[in-house]
């Protein structure tokens, strides 16, 4: 292999084009200035998005990462940038997202010394990053990278941070970039054992009542097809975590819903009757579980996972299935009978008709004259032919975004899942939309979360992202109020919001966009965001005081869903 | 119900993997009874050997925690039976109490210690054993004013006939070719 004389900071780009990179989020600053300065030369190679705060660059770098399955880029300098980052990692850390974040850092002789804008960056992140390392020498940057790349990318994904002393930046060396296939400490994911899956195939051919919990394990994996041909073999009713949404069609007849906190109502009910769990790259959060001491009380628990350390970690397992769920599933496939649980099913229907004329039904085509969030997103859904890429930011338009959306391809449902970050939607989308320029981007926000990250209207102006931005605002952190409500009494301390005109804020980005108050004008108002070309803010004003049900109360246990107050 | 274990972590020599492994603990508010470091038989592969109060499920869950560490090579618990484990201890006496009297030589003897190091103001007695040995000893000499007491972490061998890393190291370099 040749080998060239170049700086560090080349050396960086250089190892990013090696694998594969062709977006970069990020945000300038005095310690990472070299790198800034290397890829001045590459502006034709990568395409690199300067975000207005780094925790935009992080989110953007999510997004990307979520609807393409690679790694999301980012660069910051030290100090003040790299600590912006933390939320998004420790974001893309709990939902398992890839992300390779390149901070600089001040010159290995003034580190620990207080030096302007230095702060330890690879000991703050060391809990919310899958791997970080610092590098002082300019030598150790192509190898390094290759690593934070594979450690990124394969197993359970996760967030890798690599921090670069500016005299590394500086430095030279002899540049050869050889990809990184193994480490000796790291085994990204266990071979499946046959054995464990013939015990689990036993299992589940002797269930009467079996339920299927699919998470985003699945779609990390690519084993949407895997996932299909095992739930229409077995004919067994499978349910959705959030993350787990969109992996197979939400209109396949045995797709039952979404389970967790304010999912639906059959899967919740009937985990507690289930015999067989079927648990597919998921982790039992306590957001899916309600009370652990009370869940599933009568089911056997199959496991397929590709962490090892998620194995009993909430809920044990009576077969743990270890590996890689694209393989898992195909081998169980292969070992289980045909089979089809009727009556079984039948009962999800029958919940679903109960939710249906209690919530459902209301929610999508209400009677009252305020705006629901659910008309909202059955109208953009319906108009985009269920084939955008929703992504939602925090709160109940994300549950009633998640519930009503409905998606016919996976790798659709963008949203913050394990961490809940507020702020996350706006950046995220504009990720989302660099991953997929083909697609429809869609993001739903609240109108408190979207003022956490606003500015980043000003980088979707500026790269002339056609993000479709629905605001839905009840001038409430809405989430926040709805259990102020059910659990403090009404007593909303801190949770009504004077806000902005947010249309003339658009606008103020050189962004269109205008706001629907009445039924009348919705339909069209969404049509002309779709129709508009480039990016577009359309603010809904909806009822202030409305709630997302059902709800599993925090402590009760999921057959305790409730369905009205 | 909790009780002593000892977890040994096998790792590649990394900075900051003690961090790592620390913050897996005070995540979960286990407190770290105690912690030695020391590079193995194996160059570049160190050890861990750490002592935890915990019931066995927390203690597995660490473990398996620990484990996920990109750097960390294997992770073992066990628990006190199933290891041979030592602790040392020094303590410094004044060299007067030890002339006024010969019971400090006695002590010294009987407990299994030595005296490592005697100048006319201090003598530097060493003792090995476990922590209610070492403990007693503290008892016995500080009736004559121990002046200064260290005690060192645990370190444990496993009762195994075999050497589990080096098996493991084998199976491991094995497995990571075989994917080749
Ligand atoms: C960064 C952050 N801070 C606080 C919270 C707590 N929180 C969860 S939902 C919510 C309210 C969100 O309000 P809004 O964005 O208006 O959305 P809505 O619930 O009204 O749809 C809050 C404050 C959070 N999830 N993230």
């Amino acid at each position: 292999m040749t080998t060239k004389k170049v700086t560090g900071s080349q050396a960086v780009i250089l190892s990013l084009l090696e694998e594969g990179v062709d977006t970069i989020f990020g945000y300038p600053g005095g310690a990472i200035m070299p790198v800034y300065d290397a890829l001045y030369d590459f502006d034709k190679n990568v395409k690199h998005i300067l975000t207005r705060h780094e925790q935009g660059a992080v989110h953007a770098a999510e997004g990307y990462a979520r609807v393409t399955g690679k790694a999301g880029v980012c660069f910051a300098t030290s100090g003040p940038g790299a600590t912006n980052l933390i939320t998004g990692i420790a974001d893309a850390m709990i939902d398992s997202t890839p992300l390779v974040c390149i901070t600089g850092q001040v010159a290995s002789p003034l580190l620990g010394t207080d030096a302007f804008q230095e702060s330890d960056v690879v000991g703050i992140s060391m809990p919310v990053t899958k791997w970080n390392y610092q590098i002082t020498t300019p030598e150790e940057i192509p190898e390094a990278i290759a690593q934070a790349f594979y450690i990124a990318q394969t197993g359970r994904p996760g967030p890798v941070l690599i921090d670069i002393t500016k005299d590394a930046q500086f430095g030279e060396l002899e540049f050869e970039y050889k990809q990184c296939t193994k480490i000796r400490s790291y085994v990204p994911e266990m071979p499946v054992d046959p054995f464990k899956v013939k015990e689990a195939a036993e299992i589940i051919d002797q269930a009467k009542k079996p339920l299927i919990l699919f998470g985003q394990g699945v779609i990390i994996g690519n084993a949407e097809d895997e996932l299909k041909a095992f739930i229409e073999k077995t004919g067994i009713p499978a349910a959705w975590t959030l993350l787990g949404l969109s992996a197979i069609p939400t209109d396949h007849p045995l797709n039952v819903g979404m389970l967790g906190m304010h999912g639906n109502y059959g899967p919740n009910l009937l985990t507690n009757e289930a015999d067989v769990i079927i648990a597919v790259g998921m982790r039992f959060d306590d957001r899916v579980t309600g009370k652990v001491s009370g869940y599933a009380p009568n089911a056997k628990i199959i496991h397929l996972e590709i962490d090892p350390a998620e194995i009993d970690k909430i809920v044990k397992a009576t077969v743990a299935v270890l590996g890689n769920s694209k393989k898992s599933l195909k081998m169980l496939t292969d070992n289980v009978k045909e089979n089809s649980h009727d009556e079984w099913i039948e009962r999800f229907r029958k919940c679903d008709m109960i939710e249906n004329e209690k919530i459902i039904h209301k929610d999508l085509y209400p009677e009252k004259p305020g705006l629901t969030m659910g008309e909202v997103i059955r109208i953009a859904a319906d108009k985009t032919n269920h084939e955008a890429i929703l992504v939602t930011d925090v709160g109940q338009h994300q549950m009633i975004a998640s519930r009503y959306f409905k998606f016919r391809n996976s790798k659709s449902n963008v949203t913050s899942g394990g961490l809940g970050t507020m702020g996350f939607g706006l950046p995220a989308s504009m990720g989302a939309q660099l991953g997929k320029p083909e697609r429809t981007v869609i993001a739903v926000i609240g109108d408190g979360g979207f003022q956490m990250t606003i500015q980043e209207l000003g980088t979707i102006a500026q790269n002339k992202l056609p993000v479709k931005i629905i605001v839905l605002n009840n001038n409430f952190l809405g989430m926040v109020r709805q259990w102020q409500q059910l659990f403090f009494e009404k007593r909303y301390s801190f949770t009504e919001l004077q806000n902005p005109d947010f249309i003339t804020i658009a606008k103020g980005f050189g962004i269109d966009g205008h706001k629907v108050e009445k039924r009348d004008n919705l339909d069209g108002g969404i049509q002309k965001m779709l129709d508009h070309n480039g990016p577009y803010l359309l603010e809904v004003v909806i009822e202030k005081e409305d709630n997302v049900f059902p709800m599993v109360p925090t402590g009760a246990s999921v057959s305790e869903v409730i369905l009205e107050p | 119900m909790r009780q002593e274990f000892i977890i040994t972590v096998y790792s590649e020599n990394h900075i900051g993997l003690l961090t790592r492994i620390t913050i897996v603990f005070t995540r979960r508010k286990v407190n770290i009874e105690s912690l030695t470091v020391s590079e193995s038989a194996i160059p570049g592969v160190f050890k861990f050997t750490i002592v935890i109060k915990a019931t066995k499920e927390q203690t597995i869950k660490i473990v398996s925690q620990i484990e996920k560490q990109i750097d960390v090579l294997k992770a073992f618990y066990h628990t006190n039976e199933e290891m041979i484990y030592q602790e040392i201890a020094l303590y410094k006496v004044a060299t007067e109490s030890l002339y006024e009297n010969d019971t400090i030589e006695k002590i010294v003897r009987n407990g299994g210690a030595r005296i490592l190091e005697i100048t006319r103001e201090y003598t530097v007695i060493e003792k090995t054993g476990h922590k209610e040995e070492t403990q007693a000893l503290f008892n016995e000499l500080n009736k004559f004013k121990v002046m200064q007491f260290i005690r060192s972490g645990r370190i444990a061998i496993t009762r195994d006939p075999i050497e589990r890393l080096s098996e493991f190291l084998k199976e491991r370099d094995a497995f990571l070719n075989s994917l080749d």
